[in-house]
């Protein structure tokens, strides 16, 4: 079958002479329709850089991204946005600081031509526990939690195919974050949604995921099932450190 | 116990809304000596207002009123603002959720931290920017010469949280309130973060308050833990008991966890009970 995202030979670097870092180097893998791939890894590895130049933040990489086996256009078009959304990081990064939510949120549904966007605000707000009178806030009048799931409910509101998703729910208590979870693995089984996942969490990563990869200083270094996670049968020596340090034994 | 470095009375915080004001804090009291408290809680019950109501940081239409706000011999509440910005940084630093947007985007990593060192301690220039190499480095960046050049837009997620906590510990404050130092960083990197922050409890016989989402690495790391739900303190427990905890809010936490060690087809999302909030211990 075709992936429905897949990077081969993905190479990033910034910086020049001294200070060049090669922030991605050769990075490959493919993410199935209707799958949900994994990245897990070292602060610092390249896991957002990968994630921006799928989604064509950053263009000036080598090597090919592919979207539904079609060479991703650079820079993306408008109908590539329709079907690829991404969750940034850091929710100021998603949204406008002098917008309140509700411009933030109505601007795609304008661009893309959406009916009801009142409704579908209130929507995709309700979706991710939110009351609908958040529509009528700025972004510092949120609290950490409730920014990220702002940034979440904008990446929805497209309804793309394919959603990458970078730290989506890191400032969110268990409880707000299970919502969340469950909301974005339903969404995928009903309507055959794909996901590019990087989390620090081991935990999330194997609810959500049943492929993962690890990177560390640039490199993917691994790639493994969810299972294999769970029953911590990893090849290299970093993942395996990163599962022991995620059962709760780094810290005595 | 130890020695109390920050006491909090029945502090209160409203925020401007459309409709009047809204609660955010409903009258908390905790204070805190030379250990490990953590605070817990649900997304939007006050954690970071209660920090930044400390570090007198909130914006200034939010409506502000505590019985006793006290930093040892100072009293918060009646401090000039020019008194905060000596103890801001240099006796009381806070490290900000969101790093790299608290930071200041048109300057330098380094230039940022040998600024909080200069202003703080008195050393000179070229002793602030050794100072800085060194504190990268301790805080696990890989090649500090190249990222103390870096613009904050340039960092990733964990190294941002990184420089910030570097730029808080440098002024060698007494108590740090930390705001989910380590939600974008590696479990492994994690770890080593820890160990810094622990360091300056155990060795200086500093203060730490842990903000975090991170269940088990409060249980693991902190002395005390307070567990916050729509704008009160629910419960206070020893940290270790934090999985025996018995407020419903608490409970419900421990059961969304998603497990590491089986899969389940979906995870518990708790039925909030208007009736949680009144059940404090
Ligand atoms: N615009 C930029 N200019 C210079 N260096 C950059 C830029 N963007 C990223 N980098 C560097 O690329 C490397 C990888 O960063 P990236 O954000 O992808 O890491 P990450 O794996 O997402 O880490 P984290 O888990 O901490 O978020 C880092 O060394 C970072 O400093
Ligand atoms: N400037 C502001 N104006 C209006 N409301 C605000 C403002 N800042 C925070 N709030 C509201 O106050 C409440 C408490 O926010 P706070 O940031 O303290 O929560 P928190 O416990 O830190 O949550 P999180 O875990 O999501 O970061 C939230 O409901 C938030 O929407
Ligand atoms: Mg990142
Ligand atoms: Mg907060």
């Amino acid at each position: 079958m075709t992936p429905a995202v897949e990077i081969r030979d993905l190479t990033i670097t910034f910086g020049q002479g001294r200070a060049r870092v090669k922030a991605v180097d050769s990075a490959s893998f493919r993410a199935a329709p209707g799958e949900a791939f994994g990245i897990i890894g070292e602060s610092g590895s390249g896991k957002s850089t990968i994630l921006r130049a799928i989604t064509g933040l950053n263009d000036d990489y080598t090597g090919d991204v592919l979207i539904d086996g079609q060479q991703a256009q650079k820079p993306r078009t408008k109908a590539f946005f329709k079907t690829v959304q991404m969750v940034f990081q850091d929710p100021y990064g998603s949204l406008h600081p002098r917008r309140m939510i509700r411009a933030t949120l109505a601007e795609p549904l304008e661009i893309h031509r959406f009916d009801r966007k009142d409704d579908r605000i209130a929507q995709v707000l309700n979706d991710v526990g939110l009351a609908p009178e958040f529509a009528y806030r700025y972004p510092h009048q949120l609290s950490g939690g409730q920014r990220q799931r702002v940034a979440v409910a904008r990446a929805l509101l497209l309804e793309p195919r394919i959603l990458l998703l970078d730290e989506p729910t890191s400032a969110l208590d268990v409880s707000v974050q299970a919502g969340v979870l469950n909301l974005l693995d339903r969404l995928r089984r009903d309507r055959g949604l794909t996901y590019v996942m990087v989390s620090h969490d081991l935990r999330v990563i194997a609810h959500m995921c049943s492929r993962v990869a690890v990177m560390t200083q640039g490199r993917i270094v691994e790639e493994l099932s969810a299972d294999a996670l769970r029953d911590q049968r990893a090849e290299t020596e970093y993942t395996q450190q990163l599962i022991r340090a995620s059962r709760g034994t780094a810290h005595a | 116990m130890t020695d109390t470095l920050l006491e909090i009375e029945n502090l209160r915080v409203a925020y401007p809304s459309a409709h009047g004001y809204t609660d955010a804090l409903r009258g908390i009291s905790f204070s805190v000596g030379r250990e490990r408290l953590g605070i817990v809680g649900e997304s939007g019950s006050g954690k970071s207002t209660a920090g930044r109501a400390a570090m007198r940081l909130l914006p200034p239409k939010a409506r502000v009123s505590a019985d006793r706000l006290q930093l040892q011999e100072i009293d918060l509440l009646a401090a000039s603002e020019r008194q905060m910005r000596e103890i801001r940084g240099g006796r009381l630093a806070m490290v900000l959720q969101d790093p790299r947007y608290a930071l200041n985007p048109m300057k330098t990593v380094m230039a940022q931290i040998t600024e909080s060192c200069r202003l703080h301690t008195k050393c000179s220039r070229a002793e602030a920017r050794d100072q800085a190499l060194d504190m990268l480095e301790a805080v696990h960046i890989r090649d500090p010469r190249r990222v103390a050049r870096l613009y904050p837009h340039e960092l990733s997620g964990g190294m941002g949280q990184r420089v910030m906590i570097a730029m808080m510990l440098i002024a060698k404050p007494q108590l740090v309130i930390a705001d989910e130092p380590t939600s974008a960083l590696d479990v492994t990197v994690r770890g080593q973060i820890l160990d810094i922050l622990n360091e300056r409890v155990e060795a200086e016989g500093a203060g730490l308050i842990l903000i975090s989402h991170d269940l088990p690495l409060v249980a693991d790391f902190c002395d005390r833990v307070l567990v916050m739900y729509g704008g009160q303190i629910m419960e206070e427990l020893a940290a270790r008991d934090l999985s025996a905890a018995r407020h419903p809010y608490t409970v419900a936490l421990n059961e969304s966890l998603p497990p590491l060690d089986r899969k389940v087809a979906e995870l518990t999302v708790p039925e909030h009970d208007p009736k949680w909030l009144e059940q404090r211990r």
